[in-house]
Parts: structure tokens; C-alpha cells; sequence
């Protein structure tokens, strides 16, 4: 389904929607804003993984959380690399120090990257997984004010497509974006299950190993 | 070619190579995953069979001598 649905929104990006006025380096938009509202869905699910944990102590759940934040923060580099490339062409650099959007997201991105030196610097354990669940807990504080900053700055130079009015751009764009986005979303999903299982058979195995020794 | 044209190519090369690079990490990591399966496998079977052979070894105690009564 995920390669279909990529197939698929590669399609409409470049034979179905057409060129605007920003130029060809508008194609960009279709994955790096899906990307970017991707990476915050992942921060948002290792988020509410970590509240489970810490509320109901749900076995599991630190592991879940561990492996959504570690998608997240992969999309989140993605999402900064590929907005990078948009503003060479754009702007005529490749970062701006002036943009909250950009200033706020790279924020909360090694916001999370931190999140890992905190729990690789701790023995694994019960003290661990707390720790690394109220970490994620307030990183997702950030979220909104990422998402939100380019829409409460006074002067900014980020665009915004999503207003208070509707999608800024015509409904064959609209449907691109939202293919693209199904497409992203589909992706992290598989990944994210993927190194799921790739985690508790380590874990697993692990156990099998000290209870064979 | 174009430089728009070049930049745009370059953006959805790196989000296929990021994803291609994480995909091939994870399946190396289940190949190392299915070795220490075989591994663990190999290491049961090795324990069950001495287990066997320690069983087998041990000396039968001799039932005891029924003796009629009466």
C-alpha cells in the first residue's frame, strides 16, 4: 500500500498538479510539508506512548515511544534538509536565523536528538524508561508552538498555504498534497513498525540468551 | 537541465536515499537478528542433548526384591 500510495503521489505531483507561480521548486512543497507534519505526528505518538507509560505502566510502551521519537527525529531531518534545498532556490540561501518557523523547528528537533543521548547515558532500567518518558512528554510542548509560530509572528518570510481561509491553492494541488501526505504518513507507519518488531525480538532474544547461559 | 530543475531532482533523491539507507540498516540488523536465532537454536539443542545424555548415564537402581508373605 505504501509503495502504491508513493507511486501514486509522485504521479500527481508531476503530471497532475501544475506549476505555479513560485516556479518548479514548488513540487518540493508536496513532501517537505507532509514530511514536517509527519515528523510532528511522530513526536505527538511517542508522546502520548510515554504518558501511557507513565499513567497505566503499560509494558511496552517506553519501547513504542523510543521508536516513534527515533522516526520522528528521522522525518524531522528530512524535513529540514529538504526545506534547506527550497530555500537555495527560493531564497538564495540555504537557512535564515529570521524565520521562527524554521528557528522553532530546528528547536524542537534537537530538542529530540537529545532525547537519545539522554537515554543511552542511563543503564536500562524502570529509572530509564520515566526518564525518557517525561522527556518526551515536554518536548511535545513544542509541537504547537512550531506548528503555530509562523501563524502568530507579526513578519515572516516562511509561506503559509493554510490558513484561517482555507488551502491556499487550487484542488488538483490539494489533492497532490494529500495523496503525498497519505503516502508519508503510510511510510512512517511501516517503519515504524518495522523497527518495532526489529526491537522486541532483540529484546527477546536477549532474554533467551541469559536464560540459555 | 536547469538548476530549479537540479535542486528539485537533488530534494527527492535525498528523501529516497535517507529512506533507502534506513531500510537497508534494519534488514541488516534482522539478518544479525536471524543468526543469533540460529545461534540460540543451536545452543538449546546442544543443551537438551546433554541433558539427554546425562539422563541416560545415571545408574538404574535395582527394583526391589519382592518377597512373598503369607
Amino acid at each position: 500500500m505504501t509503495t502504491g500510495l508513493l507511486t501514486a503521489s509522485i504521479a500527481l505531483i508531476f503530471f497532475y498538479a501544475p506549476v505555479d507561480a513560485d516556479g518548479l521548486n514548488q513540487k518540493i512543497f508536496y513532501f517537505h510539508v507532509p514530511i514536517a507534519l509527519t515528523s510532528y505526528a511522530c513526536f505527538g505518538w511517542g508522546a502520548l506512548k510515554a504518558f501511557q507509560h507513565l499513567w497505566k505502566r503499560r509494558e511496552g510502551a517506553d519501547l513504542e515511544s523510543y521508536v516513534a521519537i527515533h522516526q520522528g527525529v528521522i522525518f524531522g531531518a528530512l524535513t529540514l534538509v529538504t526545506g534547506s534545498i527550497w530555500a537555495k532556490v527560493r531564497w538564495g540561501q540555504w537557512w535564515t536565523w529570521g524565520d521562527e518557523q524554521l528557528v522553532l523547528f530546528l528547536v524542537l528537533f534537537l530538542f529530540y536528538c537529545a532525547y537519545f543521548m539522554l537515554r543511552y547515558s542511563v543503564d536500562p532500567g524502570p529509572q530509564r524508561a520515566n526518564l525518557c518518558a517525561v522527556y518526551a512528554l515536554f518536548g511535545v510542548v513544542l509541537i504547537p508552538i512550531s506548528f503555530l509560530a509562523i501563524r502568530l509572528a507579526n513578519s515572516y518570510i516562511h509561506p503559509t498555504v493554510f490558513t484561517s481561509d482555507g488551502p491556499q491553492m487550487a484542488t488538483s494541488q490539494l489533492a497532490a498534497f494529500c495523496v503525498a501526505w497519505a503516502a508519508i504518513l503510510s511510510l512512517a507507519y511501516f517503519l515504524y513498525r518495522f523497527e518495532l518488531a526489529g526491537k522486541r525480538l532483540d529484546a527477546d532474544l536477549k532474554e533467551l540468551r541469559e536464560l540459555l547461559a | 537541465m536547469t538548476t530549479e530543475e537540479k535542486y528539485v531532482a537533488a530534494a527527492y533523491l535525498v528523501v529516497l536515499l535517507v529512506i533507502l539507507i534506513y531500510v537497508v540498516i534494519m534488514a541488516a540488523k534482522l539478518t544479525r537478528l536471524g543468526r543469533d536465532v540460529s545461534e540460540l537454536t543451536e545452543l538449546a539443542r546442544e543443551k537438551k542433548r546433554t541433558a539427554e545424555e546425562g539422563t541416560a548415564e545415571q545408574p538404574v537402581k535395582p527394583a526391589p526384591k519382592q518377597v512373598k508373605v503369607g
